[in-house]
């Protein structure tokens, strides 16, 4: 049987030319007043994709998840759903149901109640009612809470209970609106797990908010980083992590250390980024930049090693500096390297072998180095 | 040295007595109104409910009094009696009043529901900064005087008087129409007079709801009307209760809007309790029809009571 990993690895409709969205945004616009939540924004997602949109706070997010689900009209642009227009239609003749942000549990109605309340809406037999529930209770692993009422529950299991009533109506799509912001660390990380299970099992398409770059690289197949309402970059978990598209994707998920220059010495894809200090770094992967122009080397923490001497090798980047801070994690250690034009370099070592005494304390003289293809070139 | 003997837990101790005691004299505070404006008039009515009617100041024997000592006094308590209970059986009028009260507070209640509903909706959901503007104009009423207010229905709904006038004007009849002193009046006076106290609670529960409780049932398909009856009218049903009782219950003992609006055909227990009293001079009588009034009251009030206890323990 292959492992999840592995079917995961070969579902990539978006590269596949002749696959159609499933869901798709086409310059769609949300004004509320002068205010513009979302800007002529584009997106297409796939059927059975798992996707994340990760933002800060405010950045229209829930705005764009309300209006797929119909409760927000586009001031401009369209929403198609399997290639129909969903203007006007209501939210409840949508095929996509929606687990709220704040679960919006119905709090007059016990667990079973709030579950079974979409499927008595279809006019579904009774029997039918009873068995959907059932199954549903098993799968959120509350069955003997199912006469309990929300207020009598804990976070996590009215959590379970809004994602049950979610899903009992089988929708085409689920939307999630910060599903896991309710919930504590360690069961935020368990139920990360159980969302991505559910989806495959069920073969739904997921769409989830969250302003938890972990979680949604944990979760889902793609990310669209939004920023100001617009969409910022989509893309893989990986990709987004190792080839942002901007300064801003970059520095938003996770860390990165930027060195900003002109660019010079092209020959092919490789040249150098000169540094207003006048010191080049030599990169490899300039596909599309120009000569003379302003360009930023991004490059990862972990990828930049530091030493107490200048490295041999002669084909890294090699920069010297002063240990200036040191955080040490138990499993990783993080220096902050401080240049002499007083740049702080972050760095990050695996610490795979035990604590030794040859180890870098503060205001040590230290190099960092890195290979010209340990980071990427960007220009926005 | 002990904990027990350090003067910090002495103080402690200390303050914690000092806090019961207030928290004690707390709870003191209702009980004691209960006690002096409730309980007490409540048996001295009882009392001359159980006596004779007299030509003396005051119009009722026995009065009590302490001029014949302990024995004159239970003497004077042999005398009390339920003869006043049973005269209210005897007379079809009393059953009329009450029965023909409750009938005019409940429908009246009912139409102050369906007037007070959607008010007191459109409130809650106003922007915010019209809120308290909208709550003011529905309180404004009760700036000027009740009995004043009734009166100037009384201007409006004669048969010479606006409303006729308007009607006729817009030539939608061509006889005024006699609402003035029928039940008409005192169903338009009661609805008027009490709309606030059915519209003050309805907005606080409505107010309080969350919102996306209603997208929530229309994303699982509810549509918006539905979505009302099953979620926003379900859970504001302590506050429908609570003005329904709020409305109810002073209506059943309305005595101002059936005397100005009602003319001489309209029973209700109120206007028997004022002849009795100021017509007839038999107070006993009277207090006899106010006990049982009590009584009747009794039952919507523990109600509301339980209610009130069940949503509290329901809510949260
Ligand atoms: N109904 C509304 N009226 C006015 N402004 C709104 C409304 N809904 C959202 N906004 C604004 O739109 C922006 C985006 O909101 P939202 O989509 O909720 O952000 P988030 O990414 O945190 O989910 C916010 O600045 C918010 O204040
Ligand atoms: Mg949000």
């Amino acid at each position: 049987m292959p492992s999840l990993g592995s079917i995961r690895r070969s579902f990539a409709p978006w590269n596949d030319a002749a696959a159609k969205p499933y869901i798709a945004f086409e310059n769609v616009t949300k004004k509320f007043g002068d205010f513009t939540a979302v800007d002529k924004l584009s997106l297409a997602i796939y059927e059975r994709e798992f996707f994340a949109l990760l933002g800060a706070s405010g950045c229209g997010k829930s705005t764009l998840l309300r209006m797929l689900a119909g409760f927000e009209e586009p001031s401009a642009g369209r929403i198609l759903l399997d290639g129909q227009d969903l203007a006007g239609i209501p939210p409840y003749r949508r095929p996509v149901n929606m687990m709220f942000q704040s679960y919006a549990l119905f709090p007059h109605m016990t667990v079973e109640q709030n579950i079974a309340f979409g499927l008595k809406q279809d006019r579904m037999p009774k029997a039918e009612i009873a068995e959907r529930v059932a199954s549903m209770l098993k799968l959120v692993r509350l069955g003997e809470f199912a006469r309990r009422k929300p207020h009598q529950l804990s976070g996590g299991q009215r959590q379970r209970v809004a994602l049950a009533r979610s899903l009992a109506k089988r929708p085409k799509v689920l939307l999630l609106d910060e599903p896991l912001g309710a919930l504590d660390k360690k069961l935020r990380e368990e139920t990360q797990f159980e969302l991505m299970d559910l989806q495959h099992e069920l073969g739904l398409t997921f769409i989830v908010v969250t302003h938890d770059q972990e979680e949604a690289m944990t979760m889902a197949d793609r990310i669209a980083i939004m920023d100001k309402g617009e969409v910022m970059q989509v893309a893989t978990p990986a990709d987004i992590y190792e080839a942002p598209a901007t300064r801003f994707v970059a520095d938003f998920v996770g860390t990165v250390n930027l060195f900003e220059g002109k660019v010079a010495d092209m020959s092919g894809d490789a040249g150098r980024i000169l540094g207003a200090d006048g010191f080049g770094l030599r990169v490899d992967n300039l596909a599309g930049a120009k000569n003379g122009a302003r360009a930023w080397f991004a490059v990862r923490p972990e990828k930049i090693a530091i030493s107490a001497v200048k490295p041999a090798d002669e084909g890294l980047n090699a920069i010297e500096g002063e240990v200036w801070d040191i955080a040490y994690l138990g499993d990783m250690t993080i220096y902050h390297v401080r240049l002499e034009d007083g740049r702080i370099v972050r760095t990050s070592s695996v610490n795979s072998r035990r604590a030794s005494d040859e180890q870098l304390t503060w205001h040590d003289r230290a190099w960092i180095s890195f290979r010209p293809d340990a980071g990427i070139v960007l220009t926005r | 040295m002990t904990p027990a003997s350090s003067p910090t837990s002495e103080n402690r101790a200390l303050r914690r007595l000092s806090s019961l005691v207030a928290g004690r004299l707390v709870i003191a505070i209702p009980y004691a109104w209960l006690l002096v404006l409730f309980l007490v008039p409540f048996f001295i009515v009882f009392k001359i409910s159980l006596s004779e009617t007299a030509i003396a100041m005051p119009p009722y024997s026995p009065a009590f009094s302490f001029i014949h000592g302990i024995a004159g006094l239970w003497a004077e308590v042999k005398k009390l009696g339920f003869d006043n209970y049973v005269w209210l059986t005897q007379d079809n009028l009393y059953l009329f009043s009450y029965l023909s009260s409750v009938k005019i507070a409940a429908i009246s209640t009912l139409l102050t529901l369906v007037f007070g509903y959607p008010i007191a909706y459109g409130i809650a959901r106003a922007p915010s900064t019209l809120r308290a503007t909208l709550l003011m104009m529905v309180i404004l009423p009760f700036w000027t005087s009740f009995l004043i207010r009734v009166y100037a229905w009384i201007g409006i709904l004669k048969p010479e008087g606006l409303l006729n006038q308007l009607l006729l004007w817009l030539h939608v009849i061509h006889e005024p129409l006699i609402i003035l002193n029928t039940s008409k009046a005192v169903y338009i006076g009661i609805v008027y007079s009490y709309l606030p106290f059915m519209v003050l609670p309805l907005y606080s529960t409505l107010e309080k709801m969350d919102h996306t409780l209603i997208e929530a049932a229309e994303d699982l398909g509810c549509t918006p009307v539905s979505a009302f009856w099953k979620i926003t009218f379900r859970l504001s049903l302590p506050g429908i209760v609570a003005g329904c009782l709020l409305v109810f219950i002073p209506a059943v003992g309305e005595f101002v809007i059936p005397d100005l609006l009602g003319g001489s055909h309209t029973l209700m227990i109120g206007k028997t309790l004022w002849n009795e009293f100021f017509e007839n001079r038999d107070w006993p009588v009277a207090s006899a029809v106010a006990i049982i009034l009590l009584l009747i009251l009794v039952v919507p009030i523990v109600y509301f009571q339980q209610a009130q206890a069940r949503a509290e323990e329901a809510g949260r």
